[in-house]
């Protein structure tokens, strides 16, 4: 290896660092609306698989279109705010702000039998990252009629595992309400009881996540229960 | 290096450079590289392959770029130069993933971030790359890939065939009605402790059969 001069290590570094600058920054710059394109799908299939409507990347948009009747932001009495998209609502921003602040988004869909779902998105702390998901409620504002769930950078094979149907299958028809009291669903480390109306497993290996999910429904779905009691039939 | 008489692209020496990592010379089982990724994501098979593939795409690729700028690049900033050089191939396959295989990004998440720091992309750039011809660099990047992909590949079939009872996400235990004999999945495959135990099981059969990778005292 040669010898190279103090003057020659620095120029290269120079036009090596803005080289690979400019590459990212293009890659980025190019790939972004792709990306974004692959993000917006990927909630609206979120979405629908909450109300158990089996989407691809295809037709997401389309199906979206056809069961999501109303989207829109209340805060935490219930009172419809206007002027915000509820699509675009980033929970995790929201979070940050006083909790009467908050714009909490709710999605309402008609399905084929004419039933109206009331759809909730929740977002929370996994063990490595954000956790996140969406419940869809009957219109008893009670029983779950589905959930999903999905998450940044849980552990693959544990916590990951939180985005799998044996998982968010167990919540259909679990309710949140005992006796007209807002009691959550509890994800049990080991074996629920399978008669008990809220609880559910937990993923052997992912007991922090499966917890940091129950924290994210109770203190989530409990932001909405002004919205629960007026619209409950 | 006028004198040389050109050698063919797969020569026997360069064939070696290919087949080595994935026996004798391996980087995970003989090297004791990359062990750390090797525990994280072999627990499902699927994203062990992902993982295995980029990161055969990023070492094969910075090898080639190292060896080509071998000649220009200041031995003291080298180290620095080969982070630069590994780390912008790991983004720009990151945010390909993110683009055009979005549901798999998804479920690496990190670890295509961490592959910048996998000893085996340093290891072979400071060990190869800088001291040979840009061919036989890349193809000794494949080699050592593939070499790392193929363990990852076994740690993670084991994995998840005993760990949570399916191969590729295919529920094979079920089918074959294993269950039914009272057969229960073992939680433990699936913690990461079980990864350096198999990869300890692969490196005693390796070595059984190989006595010249035997230390000598």
């Amino acid at each position: 290896m040669k010898d190279f001069s103090n003057k020659y290590i620095f120029i290269f570094s120079v036009v090596m660092v803005v080289s690979v600058a400019i590459l990212l920054s293009l890659t980025a710059l190019l790939l972004q609306p792709t990306q974004e394109k692959n993000v917006e799908v990927e909630k609206k299939m979120n979405i629908l698989s909450s109300i158990n409507v089996t989407s691809t990347k295809i037709d997401a948009v389309t199906l979206y279109d056809r069961y999501i009747r109303e989207s829109f932001v209340i805060n935490t009495g219930g009172k419809h705010i206007e002027g915000v998209d509820a699509f675009t609502v980033s929970l995790r921003a929201e979070h940050k702000k006083p909790e009467e602040e908050q714009y909490l988004p709710v999605f309402t869909a008609v399905m084929d039998n004419g039933d109206t779902l009331h759809i909730f998105p929740l977002e929370g702390k996994g063990l490595w990252g954000p956790i996140w998901g969406y419940v869809s409620l009957k219109p008893d504002m009670n029983t779950i009629a589905g959930v999903t769930f999905d998450h940044k950078g849980e552990t693959p094979g544990l916590g990951a595992e939180i985005n799998t149907t044996p998982f968010e299958s167990q919540f259909l028809e679990k309710s949140i309400y005992e006796d007209g009291r807002f009691v959550s669903v509890a994800v049990i480390k080991g074996v629920a009881d399978k008669s008990d109306r809220h609880e559910v497993d937990g993923i052997s290996g992912g007991t922090i996540t499966s917890k940091a999910l129950e924290a994210m429904l109770r203190d989530g779905l409990i932001k909405y229960e002004k919205y629960f009691n007026d619209n409950r039939k | 290096m006028e004198n040389v008489e050109k050698e063919p692209l797969l020569s026997a020496k360069n064939i070696k450079l290919l087949t080595n990592p994935l026996g004798h010379d391996n980087p995970i089982t003989v090297q004791v590289l990359g062990i750390c990724s090797a525990l994280a994501v072999t627990v499902k098979m699927k994203p062990a392959l992902v993982m295995a593939i980029s990161v055969t795409l990023v070492v094969a690729l910075a090898n080639l770029i190292i060896a080509m700028m071998r000649k220009s690049i200041p031995g003291r900033i080298r180290i620095i130069v080969q982070l630069v050089v590994i780390a912008t191939l790991v983004i720009i396959v990151d945010q390909f993933l993110k683009a055009f295989a979005f549901d798999v990004s998804k479920q690496l998440s990190v670890f295509v971030g961490l592959i910048i720091t996998n000893c085996i992309l340093m290891g072979r750039l400071e060990a190869f790359a800088m001291a040979n011809d840009p061919w036989p660099s890349f193809l000794d990047g494949l080699g050592n890939g593939a070499g790392y992909g193929l363990i990852l590949v076994i740690v993670s079939f084991f994995r998840e065939l005993l760990g949570s009872g399916t191969v590729m996400g295919y529920q094979v235990m079920e089918k074959i009605g294993f269950y039914k004999t009272g057969y229960e999945d073992n939680g433990m495959m699936i913690l990461p402790p079980m990864a350096l135990i198999v990869v300890g099981i692969i490196i005693w059969v390796q070595r059984s059969r190989n006595k010249s990778l035997i230390e000598t005292r």
